[in-house]
């Protein structure tokens, strides 16, 4: 603020047009910029139709059709959850957003980090699925929306966690088959697209267990989700691993520590901090990548957005609006994922100085 | 490696516990899929690839019909997919770098746009972004005898874009004549927008690999750059970026990668790639196993191949600069 109140004029030209070829790409993104945020206030704003009547939006002049939303938004939020019992998946996500506020809130104790999750997580399904305490049972395949993309992301990361530090940690291993096994594993995971590990877990699954094995299709597509990001987990904390200086180890030998317990007590903490910026970028791509369980019929916000809208011949040609709809939604999550993400790191650089 | 290695004895008998375990574990699995089957009516085996596939594929480049065998179907996904990637890579390049170039750009309006267009297509899913394309180009754009003109000579429209080529040694010039568009070549909605969304959604990504990149270039340079008389253009393409591609190469590998694998999201709006003929193929033989198996194989040869000649071409850069002239 005081930077620019004090900013001279010669300044402010000097940021606009540094140069003759600066200066003139400057002005065509200027241009560009009032253009389209012109363009864009006028169709969102000043020539939107909000009223939930898609006669309406036909009309000559009309510019964004916000009455799909208007319309559809419970179907886009929860997909095909029973209509009066919404409540449920609205307040279970909720529950869900506030442990992981409360989780990464920087000045959150450490014991609540964890402890808000004990009863999170049975509230969650208890609120979801039902069954008890009066609330009407409702099976998975009906879940959607909102609270199956939140769901399955936080699951997914308490699956890849694990499993990327016990294979991180294979990989650095002692025994060589061990190394091995792990080292084919992160690398078959990250060597083929979540789509054909997704189509596995579908499809090729059943055929791998014996058949009275039935397995529910939405765990199964769980658990693919959380290898997957453990896969990429893996090779994150692997990084943080070689980050680690050998004196830290021989130090922890010489105190008279095992190989094992410098490994777990004195090597994998300080990795998990090295790793800790990229394990964040990986958590962040694994809440984008949940849109993918939509190509094996778990309608999550995307899939959920296809079957309300897609499924519907008078919203059909606003899909647009219902797309900037839900893909607000995800920009929100993922920036401030990001936005937290950066600040975890300069907390980090302060506190390892 | 932590330390000396515990004493060989039961360390060796661990190991042998453990491959067996997983040997067994596999051979158990492979039981199970063999007994499904067989429950099933069906013989496990990948003999069905030389069976007719009895469907047809939307577009293909490698020509293809519903009386060829599975084998071939599953070639022209293969090619379906190469072709939508080879473009997307390049176009995704141009675009990463000129964007992360401009967030450099000492200009505040164009670091501001390049910054919008980074943040915008970074956090909204890429399968988002498709769909979104797919959508825009089937139903907003215009009918083909009302065609778009952008570019002299460049058609786009509801079925697709339609852009001057090479047929038989001469360039086909296409014209715009009664309902529809004759000459050049044709390229259908689902090839447009997958092509255009892999490449503006990697670009993002690429466009922040090539910031990191020039930042990594110590700020002396340039000062020198400068003082020996380079014009800004001059530095930014003598001095900086042949030091910045060091640090840019490895990660513009990693995007090169998630660009090929994201490719398999072209399932979702119908473009016959590799998965989506693996998906065909799975609901017209019940094969899951066999199919998705072949799925997974050639991305895994794919991925191994690219990572190969990325590596190669990461140690030719890594070694310029660094005193070793050839």
């Amino acid at each position: 603020m005081i930077r620019l109140a004090t900013l001279r004029r010669g300044r402010l030209l000097q940021t606009l047009f540094p140069d003759r070829w600066n200066g003139a790409l400057s002005a065509f993104a200027l241009a560009f910029i009032g253009w389209a945020m012109w363009q864009a206030f006028d169709w969102a704003v000043l020539r939107a139709a909000l009223a939930p009547d898609a006669e309406r939006c036909f009309a000559d002049g009309v510019g964004a059709c916000w009455g799909v939303i208007t319309e559809k938004h419970r179907a886009l939020l929860f997909g095909r959850y029973p209509y009066a019992e919404q409540w449920r998946p609205m307040l279970a996500v909720g529950v869900l957003l506030l442990a992981v506020v409360i989780t990464l809130f920087p000045r959150s104790p450490r014991a609540l980090r964890i402890a808000v999750w004990l009863p999170a997580l049975p509230v969650f399904f208890a609120l979801m699925a039902g069954g008890v305490a009066g609330l009407t049972p409702v099976p998975s395949r009906q879940w959607g929306g909102l609270p199956l993309t939140v769901m399955l992301w936080l699951l997914a990361v308490a699956i890849a966690l694990p499993v990327g530090v016990l294979t991180a940690m294979g990989r650095h291993s002692g025994l060589p088959a061990v190394r091995t096994l792990c080292g084919l594993f992160v690398e078959l995971l990250r060597g083929v697209p979540l789509v054909s590990i997704l189509f596995m877990a579908s499809f090729m699954v059943p055929l791998l267990l014996p058949p009275e094995a039935r397995v529910d299709m939405l765990l199964r597509v769980q658990v693919a989700l959380g290898l997957f990001g453990g896969a990429y987990l893996s090779e994150n904390i692997r990084g943080g691993i070689q980050a680690v200086p050998a004196g830290q180890v021989q130090a922890a030998l010489s105190l008279g520590m095992t190989p094992r317990q410098a490994d777990w007590l004195v090597v994998l903490p300080q990795a998990l901090r090295h790793a800790l910026p990229a394990m964040f970028n990986s958590f962040i791509g694994l809440f984008k990548e949940t849109t993918l369980v939509t190509v094996v019929s778990l309608y999550e916000l995307t899939g959920s957005l296809s079957l309300a809208i897609g499924g519907d011949p008078v919203w059909r040609p606003f899909f647009l609006e219902a797309y900037l709809f839900i893909g607000a939604i995800y920009w929100l999550c993922c920036f401030s994922l990001s936005r937290y993400s950066r600040g975890l790191e300069r907390r980090l650089a302060a506190t390892s100085a | 490696m932590a330390g000396a290695p515990p004493s060989p004895w039961p360390s060796r008998l661990l190991q042998v516990v453990i491959v067996t375990a997983a040997v067994l574990g596999i051979l158990w699995l492979f039981g199970n899929v063999i007994d499904n089957m067989r429950a099933r009516g069906m013989q496990a085996g990948f003999g069905f690839l030389l069976e007719p596939a009895g469907f047809e594929i939307g577009e293909s480049v490698l020509a293809f019909d519903a009386s060829q065998p599975f084998w071939r179907a599953f070639l022209a996904g293969l090619a379906n997919t190469l072709r939508v990637v080879l473009p997307a890579l390049l176009l995704a390049t141009v675009i990463g770098f000129a964007v992360g170039i401009a967030r450099l750009s000492p200009a505040l309006p164009v670091r501001a746009l390049a910054t919008a267009y980074v943040e915008l297509f970074r956090n909204v899913p890429l399968l988002l972004q498709l769909l979104m394309w797919y959508f825009v180009l089937t139903t907003l754009l215009p009918v083909s005898s009302e065609a778009l003109q952008p570019l002299p000579g460049v058609f786009l429209s509801k079925s697709g874009l339609v852009l001057p080529w090479i047929v038989d040694g001469a360039v086909s010039w296409p014209v715009l004549e009664g309902f529809g568009i004759d000459g050049g070549v044709a390229l259908t909605p689902e090839f447009v927008a997958v092509c255009l969304g892999l490449s503006v959604g990697t670009a993002a990504f690429i466009a922040e690999a090539v910031r990191g990149g020039i930042q990594s270039v110590p700020r002396g340079q340039v000062d020198a750059g400068r003082a020996i008389g380079l014009p800004p253009a001059g530095v930014l393409r003598f001095i900086v970026l042949p030091q910045a591609l060091k640090a840019i190469v490895p990660p513009l590998g990693n995007q090169y990668l998630n660009l090929l694998k994201n490719s398999s999201l072209a399932v979702a709006i119908g473009y016959p790639d590799l998965v989506s003929i693996a998906n065909t193929s799975m609901n017209q033989t019940g094969r899951a196993f066999e199919c998705v198996a072949v799925l997974m194989a050639v991305y895994l040869a794919l991925s191994l191949l690219v990572a190969g000649v990325l590596g190669l071409f990461n140690r030719r850069v890594a070694l310029r600069g660094t005193g070793a002239r050839t």
